[in-house]
């Protein structure tokens, strides 16, 4: 039987099925055709989830953070810092850090997520806050605007474009870390990534997952510019 | 809404910046009668534009008061009292995210007016300010410098606020432009009557826009406050002189036109209409070599004559 110690153990994603597949080709569409619906598909459906409950509450707390910080220099300054170094940290030491308090659970790689989209996406909304020129802001205030109208009538709307842009990035560089969720919990576009890693780097699943989470960033991206268009029609006047 | 125009009575408005050892507006007192322009100049740290925004209280006066129909700013709502007040600035300050209906809607919807009646409200500034309706809804990155200004001021007088304040709004436009703003705001002036404070540092602007002037000197004390015939004829003492220029003579001629003149028989000379200013028929003159013009009235027809001299008289 030498033939199966040179093929290795029998492993359920590679080395049972077609030729391609036994000798681990680049691409064998008759295995991404077989375990899309086992595979795949549940791993992209996970993947979406984790990136969007991660920059849905990622931009929360940096809406809440930017409307003290954009107004209060010293507050700016510290909240700046603390997004700074929560940025620096690499993920996985972050994983690391986490899971001796929260587990090997999902909520380990939200807080490492949404850490991760704080920086971009409170810098953006503060500094759109802050680029509004000054003439608008006191033709607003000459006219009789009160804060709270002038916030929401002039300064967040014209904002709106700079906020925008962190989001794109805050999204499409949760979507590429998400992968690495896979060490904690075994969801999302990094689980099949892993584990054919772990059996003789087999290709075509490699490639697929991995090909999945660029096509999602770009499909998130792509939307995300058609949302700004519709919601800035002015910039491009 | 407001309406009408109100009386302006500045009495004895002061601001003392603290730390400062010069006030930025110094116990000025005037009055501005409904209806009419007055314009603030002089040079700059004369508190021209300090003492507009006394008014609609972007500044807040240290001492002293100031009165609009009798009501103290001070007893108003910052924010009423505000929306009571056209406000036109230099930079214009159009908001870059709104159409230019939606711009000239500003105060309307603060005041709750509804979608349809700030459309036809902008309809018709926008006429009334020269522009064709299809401006409604443009951008403002889609307008020139000179559209911009007209689009402001159509802003400022959407509420139909009985006082306007305007600090120097035609400031950054080319002369041409600005001339032809100037005589469009004179018209629309005439139209509407409102009470204007008018900040600019251009003489000329001044003698052109102005009902009345007020020439604010260094430390923001009042140098004089006259009618513009006034302020060139009589200047109140050497730094009125100073500031009005030494061609003030000349400036003088431009208050006045051919139509005030007595006419002698007619005789032969280059044609002039008579509502052509003094100014401008001297230059005439002189660019001709001619000492003699022929007046006529507004289709052409030869009324008499004036001399060079007649006109320097």
């Amino acid at each position: 039987m030498s033939f199966l110690v040179g093929a290795g153990p029998v492993i359920p994603n590679f080395g049972k099925g077609s030729a391609c597949e036994r000798s681990n080709g680049w691409f064998c569409t008759d295995w991404l055709h077989a375990h899309w619906g086992d595979t795949l598909q549940p791993a992209l459906v996970q993947h979406l989830w984790l990136s969007a409950v991660a920059v849905g509450i990622g931009f929360a707390i940096a809406f809440v953070l930017a409307l003290v910080g954009f107004r209060r220099r010293p507050f700016d300054a510290g909240i700046g810092a603390l997004a700074d170094f929560l940025y620096t940290i690499p993920s996985l030491a972050l994983f690391q850090l986490l899971v001796p308090f929260t587990g090997l659970t999902v909520t380990t790689v939200e807080i490492a997520l949404v850490s991760y989209t704080l920086l971009v996406l409170y810098r953006n909304m503060v500094e759109g806050l802050r680029g509004v020129p000054a003439d608008v802001l006191e033709a607003a205030r000459g006219m009789g605007m009160t804060r709270a109208q002038t916030f929401r009538r002039v300064e967040l709307p014209l904002a709106l474009p700079a906020i925008l842009a962190g989001l794109r990035i805050a999204t499409v560089s949760t979507i590429s870390v998400a992968t690495v969720a896979a060490f904690v919990i075994p969801k999302g576009l990094g689980e099949p990534i892993f584990i054919a890693l772990d059996q003789n780097l087999f290709k075509t699943e490699i490639l697929a997952a991995g090909g999945l989470a660029v096509a999602l960033a770009l499909a998130a991206d792509g939307l995300l510019v058609l949302g700004q268009r519709a919601a800035t029609p002015w910039s491009r006047a | 809404m407001p309406g009408d125009a109100a009386e302006l009575v500045f009495d004895e408005a002061t601001k003392q910046y603290a730390g400062r050892s010069n006030a930025a507006v110094d116990h000025l007192s005037l009055t501005v009668p409904a209806g009419e322009i007055c314009v603030l100049v002089g040079p700059s740290g004369g508190g021209k534009t300090t003492a507009l925004k006394l008014v609609n209280r972007l500044i807040e006066l240290t001492s002293g008061d100031i009165r609009i129909d009798g009501t103290s700013v001070r007893d108003q709502d910052v924010v009423q009292l505000r929306r009571g007040i056209g406000y036109v600035i230099q930079q214009v300050g159009l908001f870059p995210h709104m159409t230019v209906e939606a711009n000239i809607g500003t105060v309307p919807r603060l005041y709750d007016r509804s979608k349809e009646w700030i459309r036809n409200r902008s309809r018709e500034l926008l006429e009334l300010v020269g522009l064709d309706s299809s401006y409604a809804r443009r951008y403002p990155a889609q307008l020139s410098g000179g559209e911009r200004q007209r689009v402001g001021l159509a802003r400022a007088l959407a509420a139909d606020p009985p006082l306007m304040l305007m600090d120097e709004p035609f400031g950054p436009i080319d002369p041409i432009v600005r001339a032809r703003l100037q005589d469009e705001f004179l018209r629309l002036q005439r139209e509407v009557r409102k009470t204007v404070v008018f900040v600019t540092h251009d003489m000329d602007e001044a003698i052109k826009v102005g009902d009345r002037i007020a020439i604010l000197r260094r430390g923001g004390r009042l140098a004089q406050y006259d009618t513009p015939a006034a302020i060139l004829e009589q200047p109140a003492d050497a730094f009125v002189a100073d500031f009005v220029g030494a061609d003030r003579a000349l400036k003088a001629l431009a208050l006045h036109t051919l139509a005030e003149l007595e006419l002698r028989p007619a005789a032969d000379g280059p044609r002039v209409p008579r509502s052509t200013t003094l100014r401008d028929a001297l230059a005439l003159t002189i660019e001709e070599h001619a000492d003699t013009i022929a007046v006529t009235d507004e289709d052409g027809r030869v009324l008499g004559s004036l001399t060079k001299d007649d006109l320097l008289r």
